[in-house]
């Protein structure tokens, strides 16, 4: 009847050394539609496709705004990611009531990684709020306590702060990584092939650019279904050239389909474009990904 | 109260039986159990500050004070200046504290009032700023942040009817997405605070106040505005009988800050109404 006498629960290891309750978790995020993200120096992009789970139901929202600086997009169990982004949600506005400023973003992902592996963070955010004093508290490890399940979503975490815009890929394991352009979600590798062809270019591509990219890449994990705008979502975070943040927000479905048409219509143009486009990716010296 | 009025005989109440002061009287038969019982009894008389004042003992007085911090906006940054005397009540007991210091890399703050409560403080931004250094990730807490953090404690603190008995000030540059942003602000005990281009505290918003409002400029070099401080320090000495002619002046630029050694101001005491002080003015002493 078993197949595997060690997943029982998250407290038991396999011989091999592998705790597959949480690799499973690691799968669901894989059975998710696609999400991608990808950011230039100023600004960062998140994209998701929205599958609808039958003909007859509209999709769930995949993208969420956390902060005026900072947002999520989501691949795997949408129930779970809407908890986690009530916690970010929760995070930013905790330091913005005793800062009145920003969450960094590296913070931000490390709280999230936190939280997927210890599980009882908010008594940190309580004691932390309380008594206006920062405490380390030795909190369970969710991997101790069989009752408990890792969380089976990973994030996409896009934001701005003082040093920049970034994008950080949460996984359910509680590891997380900074990157220059990721994909995750189904079919991700299509759209993760795609970004690495391009990305050494991104640091100094203009928002336009960016979601041009993103919008091609989600469109790699279509696997031949046409892109429209009613079957993704695009949302922008960033600094202006003077300075002010361009708060984060979906884009606009007439505007988005705009960019569709004008990408397709460049597609059909005879291929000049795209041989340019390569010309200035190489002569680009841009830093190479960051993680 | 309705578990109360049938009379202080019954077992405590329970956490649901009824409004906030029923948990407080419950904390208190766990934590207080003989204080506890005379406050269940008269719970009904005393509203829940009463009662904390009681269980908690926290109306306080100052005991050691520091007196006026003047500070403001210049050129480069900011300036901030004040004695180094501390009062044990109205004695003058102490003459070389430092009631100004660094916050970070991008802040500076001054305190007037109680010394140990200052110290506190100190401890508290300490704690803050080592574990944001830790994080090591190129972002860090700059002047507005440190602000609004002691203005959250402050308040915090009087509303437990324990505060910090201090006027804040806190001044500091930080690199912005605009450029260079300089910051000024106070808070006090009481948990009120702003945002201005000069701020003084204590003797000093009585007395210093009026002529840095009529000479401040906001593209003052370092020496103009060190003479402005003095002249500001030298009425405070005359007037405020709890300063000393013992000055610490520090300033913090884009550079980092810097804190002076303290020095004496020249002074002339020469003048008729010093020489006299009751002239002119019958019925005082």
């Amino acid at each position: 009847m078993f197949r595997n006498q060690y997943d029982t629960d998250v407290t038991t290891w396999s011989p091999q050394g592998r705790l597959f309750q949480v690799e499973y978790a690691m799968e669901a995020v894989k059975q998710g539609s696609a999400c991608v993200g990808l950011r230039s120096s100023t600004h960062a992009v998140l994209a998701a496709a929205n599958k609808p789970a039958s003909e007859l139901s509209s999709y769930q929202r995949k993208v969420f705004r956390v902060a005026e600086h900072a947002g999520v997009a989501l691949a795997g169990l949408t129930a779970d990611g809407r908890v986690l982004s009530r916690f970010l949600r929760n995070e930013c506005i905790n330091h913005s009531f005793v800062y009145e400023a920003p969450l960094p973003i590296s913070r931000l992902a490390l709280r999230l990684a936190d939280k997927a592996q210890l599980r009882t963070l908010p008594k940190y955010a309580l004691v932390c709020v309380k008594n206006f004093r920062l405490r380390e508290l030795l909190i369970p490890v969710c991997t101790q306590r069989s009752w408990k399940r890792p969380y089976g979503v990973g994030l996409l975490v896009a934001g701005l702060d003082e040093t920049g815009a970034h994008l950080y890929y949460n996984c359910p394991s509680g590891n997380y990584f900074e990157y220059q352009a990721f994909a995750i979600g189904s079919r991700s590798q299509a759209a993760k092939t795609f970004l690495e062809r391009r990305f050494e270019g991104y640091n100094d591509y203009t928002p336009e650019q960016l979601i041009k990219d993103a919008l091609s890449a989600i469109k790699e994990t279509l696997q031949g279904e046409k892109l429209t705008s009613a079957n993704c979502t695009v949302a922008i975070v960033g600094r202006k050239d003077d300075g002010t943040i361009e708060p984060f927000q979906m884009i606009d479905a007439t505007r988005i389909q705009e960019i569709i048409d004008s990408m397709e219509a460049a597609e059909e143009a005879p291929p000049v474009e795209p041989s340019s486009m390569q010309e200035e990716e190489r002569t680009s010296d841009a830093a190479p990904m960051d993680i | 109260m309705g578990s109360h009025a049938a009379g202080g005989s019954q077992a405590p109440p329970t956490a649901t039986a009824g409004g906030g002061e029923t948990q407080r009287t419950h904390v208190a038969f766990i934590f207080y159990p003989s204080i506890g019982i005379v406050v269940f009894a008269f719970d009904k008389f005393i509203n829940s500050h009463g009662l904390l004042m009681l269980l908690f003992h926290t109306n306080r007085y100052p005991y050691v004070t520091g007196t006026s911090v003047i500070a403001l906006k210049y050129k480069d940054g900011v300036i901030m200046a004040c004695d180094t005397g501390a009062s044990y009540g109205s004695t003058l007991r102490y003459k070389s504290v430092e009631r100004i210091k660094a916050v970070g890399k991008h802040s500076l703050i001054g305190a007037s009032g109680e010394f140990s409560d200052f110290q506190e403080i100190l401890r508290y931004l300490d704690e803050l700023t080592l574990s944001d250094h830790m994080w090591d990730d190129g972002n860090s807490l700059g002047p507005k942040e440190i602000h609004s953090y002691l203005t959250r404690v402050m308040y915090n603190r009087r509303n437990k009817f324990d505060p910090l008995w201090n006027s804040l000030v806190l001044g500091g540059v930080k690199k912005g997405p605009k450029g260079d942003e300089k910051y000024l602000g106070m808070v006090n005990m009481i948990g009120t605070h702003f945002e201005e281009n000069h701020v003084a505290t204590g003797f000093g918003n009585h007395l210093a106040i009026p002529i840095l409002r009529a000479e401040w400029r906001e593209d003052m070099s370092f020496e103009e505005a060190v003479k402005l401080v003095e002249k500001c320090l030298l009425v405070l000495l005359y007037r405020d009988r709890s300063s000393i002619n013992k000055f610490q002046i520090a300033k913090i630029t884009t550079e980092g800050s810097t804190i002076y050694p303290p020095y004496s101001l020249k002074t002339y005491w020469g003048f008729s109404h010093f020489e006299n002080p009751a002239q002119g003015a019958v019925g005082s002493w």
